[in-house]
């Protein structure tokens, strides 16, 4: 019973921090650049193969990952220098602007997934890493599980940190609070925006290596973690990132629980909480306005 | 005869209160001012009224029926009117179209000759007949207005809620908008209005309503009004 | 109608797009008869992808709430199909499958519609895969198979059946656009907040719109089902159908009725062209022309020409005032 109960702590606590970080990756780039990335998914993807293709070359995929990291912010980085802001030059309102950066962003979908399976096809993979077990609480836990949890924790708490404390962190919070007034105190918005692009594409990144640390993946992968990551954000608030903390959380929670039950219906499960959430109180957990 | 009323509406908006226990009253063929300093609560407590958004505490009632709580279309059909302060003119429709939208929906389905005459009227009592075919793009700012009162009036209310219609209205343009509103209220419509030029609340209202950090501070009449040392004090010496 | 043909004597210019989409139809009824069956086939999935486009643009163009569910709709038509097959004929079938679709978008709508077109687009998007989530789980605890086989037309039967549904399909678009219906979709389009200050129940056209234009992708998806033989929730719950329709309209422009006409016509054949050899790349190529086509070509490549039809005229113009 103890041991049930363990491990569903620690399954939530790796379930609800790796979706933790993917829902802060998309929040802060709706909320300060207005960029519904429905190609998230596909970030964490990529995150994924870039770890994997290290690991092949003996790199400890936890190095992978911080190695990562710059890639991962110059593709966010560059891709919103180039292709949104030249949408933003040709956007009549900011209406325009939402809607057509979320139909780029899935363009962005089909582009993305389409390279990766050019360059690593489509099977399954798998690499082992830390797979022997320890000994906690008198319960064994893989060791890349427990790796992978104390990881996830601590970047999901790193990046709340970051953003509540550091001057950058500051800039992008009153962007996203208030674009106009932040512009009027000296905060370079556009510069903020593709910064804020650039690091959500980091956060995914970092998912992704931790997800294929403890499990399988492939070239699909994305779209259901995109899914997911939309789930969260709606049920912490959109554009609020520790409501994505919040979510990503209570969301890993129920995932571990109904795994449990049947692993093939946790979308279900996410979509009738999705559901029933709009029906009552659509701004989520710590959303503002109604 | 009391058209509409308020009791106690309050609305907030995260923690601070846009509209803070405010009781008003319009009386039927009426013309009722409401101003305030920028953010006292004004278009808030239209919002409130015309459905936008739902209030927090308090009743609203028009015509002796409950209104709040019920969505902007239904209190269009029951006979409540408004424009709004930002240019809200459907952008790729011209002028004519602009108002016809307002006498097809205003009401229950009409046949589509009725609409038409409405239009008709409608622009030509607001002296838009002339540019009926004109594209919003086309038209000056003070036409762009008439254009929002017109499709208002479109739709036959019994109560007109005006926001800032003569923002941005230069000398002459402010003096046709008053001779607007007062013909408006002379055809039977009772006007409920927000402005900030002062020149044309004191001499169009019957009565005005000050708010001031979304509470009431003052009711009256103009000559009541511009000697109340609250309100003179609230605006500075304007 | 009256007032149809009385509009086009009075402005002949309009009647151009109506007589060449009315001279294509004409023609397309009797290809089957004329060319070879490959042909056929590949007709029939451009007026496939044409019903898809014209039914997304017909909500998502008119209101400006995008859709990724298209898949969604299609899909559950397929389904209709697999399932329905052996007990009803192909139009029967169609039928039904569209009145799924329809009550699905309606489900979808009054959870979504009352709120900002973010949470109506961010629910579409994961109802493709949630449906072949939930579809897969019913299939396999309920008759332990993945896949089912479906009923099998003929490829010319299935070609005159999306033949007839898209004659339907142009004709209720046309029927909308004139009606109070359509009035009432337009002054939502042009601003929603004034739309309801008129007295316009938005959400109640909204959702009534959104059905009616998924009632057709659920009937193309019954018809094409049964050209596949079989399926499983995989094959009908593909995503490609949520985007392809999207890339369409925009390639093509959102603004007439040959926009996603066009879309669908060039990219539905070059989909059949290449899609066995190069999938993949196709794919991706999809993904780039629709960035590119967003970017800089906002009123579709149908906006291209009109502009340069316009720039051509002006400069003969200018000539000829230069040469008086």
């Amino acid at each position: 019973m103890l041991v049930t109960i363990f491990n569903v702590i620690s399954s939530g606590l790796i379930m609800g921090g790796v979706y933790a970080i993917i829902a802060m990756g998309m929040s802060i780039q709706y909320g300060v650049a207005r960029i519904l990335n429905v190609s998230h998914g596909e970030f964490i993807m990529v995150g994924a193969f870039l770890t994997f293709m290290l690991v092949k070359l003996n790199v400890n995929p936890l190095l992978a990952m911080v190695l990562i990291m710059p890639l991962m912010f110059l593709l966010g980085f560059i891709l919103h220098r180039t292709i949104y802001k030249k949408l933003n030059d040709v956007s009549g309102s900011s209406g325009a602007f939402e809607s057509n950066s979320m139909l780029i962003s899935f363009g962005l979908m089909f582009v993305l997934q389409n390279v990766a399976l050019q360059i690593w096809g489509s099977q399954q993979q798998v690499y082992a890493f830390l797979q022997r077990s320890v000994n906690i609480l008198g319960t064994a836990i893989a060791l890349n599980r427990l790796v992978v949890l104390l990881l996830a924790v601590a970047i999901s708490l790193l990046f709340y940190l970051f953003l509540q404390k550091s001057r950058l962190g500051k800039a992008i919070r009153a962007v996203s609070q208030d674009a106009t007034s932040a512009a009027l105190m000296g905060v370079k918005v556009h510069r903020v925006g593709a910064i804020s692009f650039g690091i959500g594409a980091v956060l995914a990144g970092c998912a992704g290596s931790l997800i294929s640390v403890i499990n399988q993946f492939n070239t699909a992968m994305g779209m259901s973690y995109t899914i997911i990551a939309i789930i969260v954000v709606v049920l912490g608030g959109m554009g609020s990132v520790p409501g994505a903390l919040l979510g990503g959380f209570i969301l890993g929670f129920i995932g571990t629980l109904v795994n449990y039950i049947d692993p093939s219906l946790s979308l279900v499960a996410y979509y009738l909480i999705i559901i029933i959430l709009l029906l009552v109180k659509p701004s989520g957990l710590m959303g503002g306005k109604a | 005869m009391r058209i509409l009323e308020g009791a106690g509406v309050t609305k907030s908006f995260g923690g601070r209160k846009a509209v803070d226990n405010v009781d008003f009253d319009v009386e039927k063929g009426e013309i009722l001012g409401l101003i305030g300093p920028n953010g006292a609560g004004k278009t808030t407590l239209f919002n409130l009224i015309s459905g936008s958004i739902p209030l927090d505490s308090g009743t609203i009632t028009y015509e002796g029926t409950n209104i709040s709580g019920l969505k902007p279309y239904s209190i269009c059909h029951m006979g409540l009117g408004r424009t709004f302060q930002a240019a809200t003119n459907f952008p790729d429709l011209t002028v004519c179209q602009n108002v016809r939208m307002g006498a097809v929906f205003g009401k229950k389905r009409i046949p589509e000759k009725k609409a038409e005459e409405i239009t008709e009227r409608v622009l030509e009592f607001v002296g838009l007949s002339d540019s009926a075919d004109k594209s919003m793009k086309d038209i000056t700012l003070a036409c762009q207005k008439r254009v929002g009162v017109a499709r208002a009036m479109a739709t036959r209310p019994k109560l007109l809620m005006l926001d800032e219609m003569m923002a941005g209205l230069n000398h002459t343009e402010v003096g046709e908008a008053m001779e607007l509103v007062t013909r408006i209220r002379d055809s039977g419509v009772t006007i409920l209005m927000i402005e900030h030029i002062m020149k044309a609340i004191m001499s169009t209202c019957d009565r005005i309503l000050v708010l001031h950090h979304g509470q009431k501070i003052a009711e009256g009449t103009p000559a009541e009004i511009s000697a109340d040392p609250t309100v003179i004090e609230v605006y500075l010496g304007e | 109608m009256k007032n149809l043909l009385n509009e086009f004597r009075a402005n002949p210019k309009k009647a151009v797009v109506p007589a060449v989409v009315a001279a294509a139809l004409i023609l397309l009824a009797f290809l089957p008869g004329m060319t070879k069956p490959y042909t056929t086939i590949m007709l029939g999935s451009v007026i496939m992808y044409v019903i898809l486009s014209l039914g997304w643009n017909m909500f998502s163009g008119a209101t400006g709430y995008i859709s990724l569910a298209t898949a969604a709709f299609f899909g559950l038509g397929v389904y209709t199909s697999a399932i329905l097959g052996d007990y009803m004929p192909l139009p029967l079938l169609m039928a039904v499958g569209g009145i799924a679709a329809s009550v699905l978008a309606i489900l979808i709508g009054v959870i979504t519609l009352r709120l900002r077109g973010v949470y109506f687009t961010i629910f579409t998007l994961g109802v493709v895969k949630l449906l072949e989530v939930l579809i897969l789980y019913l299939e396999i605890h309920l008759n332990g198979t993945r896949g089912r086989f479906v009923v099998s037309y003929s490829f010319t039967d299935v070609f005159y059946a999306l033949y007839i549904l898209l004659i339907v399909q142009l004709i209720a678009i046309v029927v909308i656009r004139r009606s109070r219906f359509g009035k009432a979709l337009t002054c939502i389009a042009e601003g929603e907040d004034a739309a309801q200050h008129i007295g316009i129940n938005s959400t109640r056209v909204k959702i009534l719109c959104f059905a009616i234009s998924s009632f057709a992708m659920g009937a193309a998806g019954a018809a094409m089902a049964t050209r596949w033989s079989y399926i499983d929730p995989g094959i009908a719950f593909n995503a490609n159908y949520s985007f392809l329709p999207v890339l369409m309209v925009i390639f093509g422009g959102a603004q007439s009725l040959l926009g996603p006409i066009t879309g669908a016509a060039v990219f539905a054949y070059l989909q059949e062209l290449l899609t066995t050899e190069f999938p993949y790349i196709y794919m991706l190529a999809m993904g780039i022309i629709m960035i590119l086509a967003i970017l800089f070509m906002p009123r579709g490549i149908l906006g291209v020409v009109h502009d340069l039809v316009a720039r051509a005229r002006k400069r003969k113009e200018a000539g000829r005032d230069a040469h008086t």
